[in-house]
């Protein structure tokens, strides 16, 4: 009888630990998935305001017709990527985000466009736009290193082998400067 | 990061738990003292206590808002406010967006107010966004949203009230005895001996001393909180540089918030309350010193996570007790700190201190219902919201300009 009570015991402290091991999984992996809906959110509008600003630059820029076609043509590969999975996505994005900066880095040579209030305004955006991107990036990646760090670690891996929950995909960082430190120049 | 969360929320609970209990000896002190019956004031304090948390908890973020004169702004007021603030929203991981305020005052400080992440908002002074770039903006908001994320608002709404009710009480309660008290401790004298003097003494020492207890029960916690949240903000922004920077400004700042007092003090960023003309850095009641602040954040070389900080903070402070328990730290990866301008950002394309003086002004002007009317000479003038005539003398070169009527 009391082996039966001791068994039995056993058994619902076991089943109480899997719920809540399971239970954290869930947690997580929602966590995740709802940060990369935030990313997505952020994506799209960066998509939206492009065909604005190529709209608003064109006239003060004439003579950079090939950097204006590669920011629209990079922004057609990247709605193309929409959905084909993280991989995919994120290569694409990089691309946009290196069109862009060209773009911006050329605008310094336009002082009537910097004067341009419906410019400065698009600016902002972009720029608010770009810093969410990375920002939910940001977010997205802790949330998945949170996610695959349970579903490795002793003992909620078992919870996670058993239940078949799988490793989340990092977003990757868009530019190899990004990975190195800020380096500080004395010129 | 939930660990923490949760081991404030016990320490919340905590800290109010000693907060209501001084009110309570409070207000069985005066009531022996005056009353001639304790549990008469026991039950005055009782229920002062319960109508004070209910009105802190359902509408401490307005009184807190209301008091410091704070105006709700939407995107299109200040584009970039807006969208720094929801860039911290999107890096914390919060799921509400706050309601964003702005103060019409000189003064630079910010604050957080809220009930809980659903209901929270988050204000800034007029002077704050004059002054601060992209960067040191995003640093501030960091830690503002890290107070709404690490649940540090709605304690400081309920401490706010009741520390407020305690030195109330405890004001009028010294007051009464000093000058009209002499009724009342001759008739407790009469009624229960020598003790009742005892007890008048008593009530006397501890009108005095409970305000002084009650801050710095606040105070213990609070201090602990900021450098929290100076941590969750470099981590927010991966940019401690920007919040060290913006700290820097407004310790030089010698104009005082005008929208505070004792029991908002410690919602603000940095203590709001300075003697005339001298630098905020020297008063930190409520507030780690601002310099410490600044140099714990400047040190954290390397990284941008809460190790990081950590790291920093016990290489400042020799010996110290960690900021973060080893439970909070544990599982966190290694995070890098990000290149002072934002990527697809070149230098120079933010508006400088100028403009942004001009965009505040402006927005000032538009919030007070002032109209802008360009007169043909390129002059702005602006119309007040009580202007009755159908036209204005330009007075820079004297056109007549009609006024648009409203």
């Amino acid at each position: 009888m009391v082996a039966l009570y001791v068994v039995l015991g056993i058994i619902v402290v076991l089943l109480l630990w899997f719920v809540i091991i399971y239970n954290g999984l869930v947690r997580l992996r929602n966590q995740m998935q709802n940060a990369w809906a935030q990313i997505d959110v952020q994506l799209k509008r960066r998509h939206d305001l492009i065909p604005n600003l190529v709209e608003t630059v064109k006239g003060y820029m004439q003579h950079e017709r090939e950097t204006l076609e590669a920011v629209t043509n990079a922004r057609n590969l990247a709605q193309q990527a929409i959905g084909r999975g993280v991989g995919a996505q994120s290569q694409a994005e990089q691309g946009l985000t290196g069109a862009l900066s060209r773009l911006l880095a050329v605008v310094e040579n336009y002082p009537d466009l910097k004067a341009n209030q419906n410019f400065l305004a698009l600016q902002e955006e972009l720029t608010s736009t770009e810093n969410k991107i990375s920002f939910s990036r940001q977010y997205y990646n802790d949330s998945v290193l949170g996610l695959n760090n349970k579903v490795q670690m002793f003992p909620s891996n078992f919870v996670a082998n058993m239940t078949n929950f799988k490793l989340g995909e990092f977003f990757e960082v868009e530019a190899p400067a990004e990975r190195e430190a800020p380096k500080v120049s004395f010129t | 990061m939930w660990e923490q969360v949760r081991s404030n929320r016990i320490r919340s609970v905590v800290l109010v738990g000693m907060m209501a209990a001084l009110l309570l000896v409070v207000g069985y002190l005066l009531g022996e003292a005056f009353l001639g019956n304790p549990i008469g004031g026991l039950i005055i304090a009782l229920a002062i206590l319960l109508v004070l948390n209910l009105v802190a908890f359902f509408q401490g973020d307005n009184i807190m808002l209301a008091i410091s004169g704070a105006r709700k702004i939407t995107r299109d007021d200040h584009p970039r406010l807006y969208n720094i603030v929801e860039e911290m929203k999107i890096a914390s991981g919060l799921e509400r967006m706050p309601d964003v305020y702005i103060i019409d005052d000189p003064a630079m400080n910010a604050f957080a107010t809220g009930r809980d992440a659903n209901h929270a908002s988050v204000a800034v002074t007029a002077g704050l966004l004059q002054a601060l770039n992209r960067d040191e903006l995003q640093g501030v908001v960091g830690h503002e949203i890290a107070h709404i994320k690490n649940r540090d608002v709605l304690l400081m709404s309920l401490c706010g009230v009741l520390l407020g009710a305690i030195v109330i009480l405890a004001w009028y309660g010294s007051r009464m005895m000093l000058f009209g008290g002499m009724a009342g401790g001759r008739r407790s004298s009469r009624g229960g001996g020598g003790g009742g003097g005892i007890i008048i003494i008593v009530a006397i020492v501890l009108a005095i001393l409970a305000p002084i207890l009650a801050q710095l029960i606040y105070f213990a916690i609070s201090r602990k909180r900021e450098y929290m949240a100076d941590a969750s903000s470099a981590l927010y922004t991966r940019y401690p540089e920007g919040l060290a920077s913006a700290l820097e400004k407004l310790a030089g700042s010698k104009i005082q918030v005008k929208g505070a007092n004792q029991a908002t003090a410690p919602a603000y960023i940095i203590n709001p309350f300075r003697e005339k003309g001298r630098a905020a850095a020297d008063l930190t009641s409520t507030h780690p010193p601002i310099s410490e602040r600044i140099r714990i954040l400047r040190s954290m070389a390397g990284g941008a996570s809460l190790v990081d900080y950590d790291h920093a903070y016990r290489s400042i402070h020799k010996g110290g007790k960690p900021v973060f328990s080893t439970a909070t730290l544990a599982g966190t990866g290694a995070v890098g700190i990000r290149a002072a301008v934002p990527e697809a950002a070149p230098a120079g394309r933010e508006p400088g201190k100028a403009e942004r003086t001009r965009e505040v002004s402006d927005l000032m002007w538009r919030m007070n219902k002032y109209d802008t009317l360009t007169c043909e000479c390129g002059t702005k003038l602006k119309i007040p919201p009580d202007f009755k005539r159908s036209n204005v003398k330009c007075p820079h070169c004297g056109r007549i300009n009609n006024v648009k009527q409203r």
